[in-house]
């Protein structure tokens, strides 16, 4: 896989779905050569797992002004 | 133990942005309101159900979220269609014509959140960024992100193809990325 984009479209997929192991081994070979979509990759992985914090956040911050 | 007015009260203060999440889900203000004052009776009705065993405010969310997910399955069966925003800036201007990214669109480094204070302001901006995709796309991605519901059961409930919800959320999650990046994470590295 050339291109940033689909790359961008495949790591965005692997945190709904499995991929397939084809998708799997086009984005590894992507990301090993792109530090671009690295980062890219590292970053939609945070904002995943923020929003899985979003309700407990919302919790603590109820606790801390008591 | 809380009295029924302390919980009364803290209900009041939770409302406003019981209302903001709401609308992530229903842009329609009333609409929102009324789902949350629905959740607000309910809260009140079952109060001695609540064992505080989870904060107030947790418990509170989860009476929400099973209602708006309700809501959400039952508009469904009302067969509204689900229309996918496709006019305003897309994706493909964060790339090249050989989509690779563009110098002013690369990604760069980000200082985390990992401090509670630091993520309630992080939150502020994550809304102002999601309040500012278009609705549809919002749409999807809070149902996905915050309420934490399979791409399978949000494509049957709006009645898209699974495809087409991994694009909107592809598209969702640049967007958001970009916006994030822009309005929060160099910011606080700047200050840093």
């Amino acid at each position: 896989m050339k291109s940033c984009i689909q790359a961008t479209y495949l790591m965005s997929k692997q945190l709904d779905t499995q991929l397939t192991l084809l998708e799997k081994m086009s984005l590894r070979m992507h990301l090993f050569m792109c530090g671009n979509c690295n980062l890219c990759n590292d970053q939609l992985t945070t904002m995943h797992d923020l929003c899985s914090q979003r309700i407990t956040d919302i919790h603590l911050k109820g606790r801390d002004k008591e | 133990m809380a009295s029924i007015n302390d919980y009364t009260q803290q209900l009041a203060e939770l409302r406003p942005k019981l209302v903001t999440f709401t609308m992530l889900q229903i842009p329609d203000r009333n609409y929102a309101e009324d789902l949350v004052q629905d959740s607000i009776i309910a809260a009140i009705e079952s109060i001695d159900k609540y064992e505080g065993k989870a904060a107030f405010e947790t418990w509170v969310y989860s009476i929400l979220k099973y209602k708006l997910i309700d809501y959400i399955r039952h508009k469904k069966r009302e067969q509204e269609r689900f229309v996918s925003d496709e006019n305003d800036v897309d994706i493909d201007s964060f790339f090249n014509n050989k989509a690779h990214w563009n110098v002013d669109d690369t990604p760069q480094q980000w200082h985390n959140p990992e401090e509670l204070h630091l993520r309630t302001h992080f939150w502020e901006v994550f809304d102002f960024c999601l309040l500012h995709l278009p609705s549809s796309t919002a749409r999807v991605f809070a149902l996905r992100e915050l309420m934490e519901m399979e791409t399978e059961e949000i494509c049957d409930s709006l009645g898209i193809s699974e495809q087409n919800c991994w694009t909107i959320l592809h598209r969702a999650r640049l967007k958001l990325r970009s916006c994030l990046e822009r309005g929060w994470f160099l910011k606080t590295g700047e200050s840093a």
